[in-house]
């Protein structure tokens, strides 16, 4: 049995309230609340929520953008905590990132190069760096001679794909999405999707998606994660999850979805 | 996939957009000619400016005298290009030493953690409370008259007025997305600030340090003409100071600073709005009349290489 | 069945480009309509055109005949006295939708004083009445609310609650759930099904969300870059879709569903 990649164990994170008056005890948002997550290497897991279910938090924990008020994340057996950029560097070389909205995600004063360049330089990735950006935006689909364009002169899906590529270009072998098609069209995100299960395939990567829409998890991973109010109520299987679900909250989220007649 | 094509921001350099529009074209050529001004006397001038002669006094506008004279005999035109100098030069020096200040404190009030940066924002707000001018004279009365302290303090006071707008820009952008890509891609809080929340703060400051060098030169003018500044040095103020105490006789000399002061304020003005329009990538290539913002929209559905092509690379 | 509204080669233009290209449409009065389309399809323009909420610089060519009236090219003025009472619309963004610092109640109860000439307190009365309608928790107190106190479906809630006040003839709703969690989203759609049914409002339901739009309307327009591609009733579209635009999107549709894993 293969190490898991990354664990977390009981990751709790509460946020303080401003006080409502000089006397009162200080009031406490709970965003998780006890939160066990296991990713096995090559493994796909969709964390599926609404809003206010803690699914962004606990993401941002996980990549140690955030940090947790209780409980531990580990990757490859180091314990992941937010710092200071610089002994952070390993695991962002490991880890990488796609936002859900591609025009805020990329710097809009920047060319596609100088967007991708930048973790090859911040990261000291070695090799030849105009190299690895030819070959990661052909890989996601863009044509290499638009890296001299800014990303306002893309369309939403090829901003998301630049960002996949920025994302993949230091070689990472974690691969996170935060409702990664969700700010896109219907036909396009069908083709990210693929996409992203193709680079998953081809560099060997570990997903973890985060999405509110139950068929982009249904479509990508092999196990889901139903959160609510920063509970996990329900893990495993997709395909058993959906088809099966045991929590009451999962069976009132798949049967909200308008299905096709 | 696609053909690729010239994109739109290729096309042009930030030069190019700025003589593109009308207030870019004036704002540049009104800048140009206060420069040009300067450095000329600095070599060269008609006339001594300060050279009385009491026979050519209150001449009137001719191919010798093109400002005519003042009461003095001296030459009205040699006056206004050596006042151009100290204008030029206290705006440039107000402007950097705004710079300078109101991005440190805006920036670092921004950035660092919560308990430091609100008390230093506190700090900017009670010193944004010194008007300016007081905050010259007061210099002025300490220090001594001159260019330099007049630009350090009109620097400063300005300077503060611009950390506050830096600090809510600067906060704006570390909401955006790409703020924590750039963390994720390991970037350092340093190259952060270099490469992503200057040049996206970059529209705003310029718009401001273009209105606070209009403001240094309408400073400038006042002080001197109050006569806070040398006798030596020469300037519009001194110049209107002293031609106004004649003005019911001679009202036509006044025009001539006049106008210079006006020209220099609406020049610098013009040219901030048109640099920052310049400068932001999303709107080169752009014709003026249709709005940036849906423009973006519009064109993306018409360039052929960018529209969705099936299959494929396109979308 | 009465008509309602005529849409005939409606042209939007703006800075030269056709954002809206020759679309053509009726609405009968209790009738349902779908329009669905992708960004830039020109669905919202389209919806903004008919109640002549195109920004400037926009040019409107065509016609839209409410109750055999034209209204293209009529002044803001006209247009005003319609919207609200017989045309009414609802849009996306709960948040930006309401005046955020107006009451709920008076933001409920303006269309009523504005086009009935309702008084304040009687328009009030009925804004409360509105806001239990609309399933609203505690009507009284959340009328008094301001938006920021309420969440977003129940923002959406107040949307349509201001939109059906004047009992309009038309209701044109605009991706009135896409920022709304999927359950909340359910709920909103389930309460828009039950007014629009009880009062005989005929519905333009504007979405990029086939399954969505499917659930809610007789009849469906396709729409991509500013024209009509496909049209005919839901169950034809979405069992037998005829146009290649309309076959991809439905692939995609069923294809990211939560139904079986392909």
């Amino acid at each position: 049995m293969t190490e898991p990649l990354l664990t977390a164990t009981g990751i709790r994170r509460v946020y303080p309230l401003p006080r409502p008056s000089l006397f009162g005890g200080r009031a406490e948002r709970v965003a998780l609340d006890g939160v066990d997550v296991t990713i096995p290497e090559g493994g796909s897991l969709g964390i599926v929520g609404e809003s206010g279910s803690g699914k962004s938090t606990l993401v941002r924990i996980l990549l140690g953008l955030d940090g947790a008020t209780a409980g531990t994340v580990t990757y490859r057996g180091q314990p992941i905590r937010p710092g200071r950029p610089r002994p952070m560097r390993w695991f962002r070389r490991e880890a990488q990132v796609v936002l859900q909205d591609p025009l805020s995600s990329l710097d809009p004063r920047m060319t596609i190069r100088s967007v991708i360049r930048e973790p090859l330089v911040c990261l000291d990735v070695p090799g030849d760096h105009d190299a690895r950006i030819t070959e990661v935006l052909e890989a996601v689909g863009i044509d290499p001679a638009w890296r001299t364009r800014y990303p306002h002169e893309l369309s939403g899906g090829q901003q998301q794909r630049v960002a996949i590529a920025r994302a993949i270009a230091p070689g990472p072998r974690l691969l996170v999405g935060d409702e990664p098609v969700s700010a896109l069209d219907v036909s396009v995100r069908i083709q990210i999707l693929d996409l992203l299960r193709r680079l998953a395939d081809d560099f060997e990567l570990t997903l973890v998606l985060v999405s509110h829409d139950l068929g982009v998890v249904n479509y990508l991973c092999d196990e889901v994660m139903v959160l609510r109010n920063g509970v996990a109520v329900e893990q495993g299987p997709t395909g058993r999850v959906f088809a099966a679900p045991a929590h009451e909250y999962t069976r009132q989220l798949l049967d909200a979805v308008p299905r096709l007649p | 996939m696609s053909e690729p094509s010239e994109s739109p921001s290729e096309r042009s350099s930030w030069f190019g957009e700025l003589w593109r529009s009308w207030p870019g074209r004036i704002g540049a050529a009104l800048v140009g000619i206060l420069v040009l001004a300067a450095v000329v006397s600095l070599v060269w001038t008609p006339y001594d400016p300060k050279q009385v002669e009491p026979r050519q006094k209150w001449l009137p506008v001719s191919w010798g005298h093109p400002f005519g004279t003042d009461g003095a005999g001296k030459d009205l035109l040699s006056q206004v290009l050596v006042g151009a100098r100290t204008t030029l030069l206290v705006a440039v020096l107000t402007v950097v030493l705004a710079a300078v200040v109101g991005l440190t404190l805006g920036v670092l009030s921004a950035i660092t953690p919560r308990l430091v940066g609100e008390s230093l924002a506190y700090v900017i707000d009670v010193l944004i409370a010194l008007p300016t001018l007081i905050l010259a004279l007061v210099f002025v009365a300490a220090l001594g008259g001159s260019v330099w302290t007049v630009s350090l303090a009109l620097g400063i006071g300005s300077g503060v007025v611009l950390a506050r707008v830096v600090r809510a820009e600067v906060s704006r952008v570390l909401t955006q997305d790409y703020m924590i890509t750039a963390t994720a891609s390991g970037s350092s809080t340093w190259r952060s600030i270099w490469r992503h929340i200057l040049p996206n703060i970059a529209s705003t400051v310029i718009v401001q340090l273009s209105l606070i060098a209009a403001l240094a030169v309408l400073a400038e003018a006042a002080l001197s003409f109050l006569g806070l500044t040398p006798v030596s040095t020469p300037s519009w103020g001194r110049m209107l100071e002293s031609l106004q105490q004649t003005i019911t006789v001679h009202p036509g000399a006044l025009v001539f600073p006049g106008l210079a002061v006006v020209g220099a304020t609406l020049g610098f003005n013009l040219l901030g709005d048109a640099l920052r329009d310049a400068v932001d990538p999303r709107l080169r290539g752009r014709s003026a009349t249709v709005s940036p913002v849906f423009s973006s929209v519009v064109d993306r559905v018409e360039d052929p290489a960018i529209a969705p092509v099936s299959g494929g690379g396109g979308t | 069945m009465t008509t309602l509204l005529e849409v005939e080669d409606l042209t939007v233009t703006i800075g030269g480009r056709p954002v809206v290209d020759g679309v053509s449409f009726v609405v009968v009065e209790g009738g349902r309509l779908g329009v669905i389309g992708e960004s830039g399809s020109g669905k919202t323009m389209t919806a903004l055109a008919i109640v002549g909420l195109t920004p400037d610089g926009a040019e409107v060519t065509g016609r839209v005949r409410l109750d055999g009236e034209d209204l293209v090219g009529r002044a803001d003025r006209s247009y005003a006295a319609l919207r609200g009472e017989r045309v009414a619309m609802v849009f996306q963004d709960p948040r930006t939708a309401l005046n955020p610092v107006m009451r709920v109640g008076r933001q409920i109860s303006e269309p009523l004083r504005l086009h009935r000439g309702t008084g304040r307190r009687e328009a009030a009365r009925l804004a409360v009445e509105l806001c239990e309608r609309v399933g609203l928790p505690d009507p009284e107190r959340t009328a008094r609310a301001y938006p920021h106190q309420l969440s977003g479906g129940q923002r959406q809630r107040v949307g349509i609650a201001m939109a059906l006040a004047c009992r309009p003839a038309l209701l044109i709703a605009d991706e009135p759930t896409t920022a709304l969690d999927v359950t909340v989203q359910a709920e909103v759609m389930a309460l828009l099904r039950e007014l629009v049914v009880s009062d005989g409002t005929a519905l333009l339901f504007i979405s990029h969300d086939i399954a969505l739009v499917s659930g809610v309307v007789d009849d469906v327009l396709v729409m991509r870059d500013g024209r009509i591609v496909e049209r005919g009733p839901v169950a034809t579209i979405t069992g037998a879709p005829e146009h290649p635009y309309t076959r991809q999107l439905l692939d995609a549709a069923r294809r990211t569903s939560y139904g079986r894993r392909s």
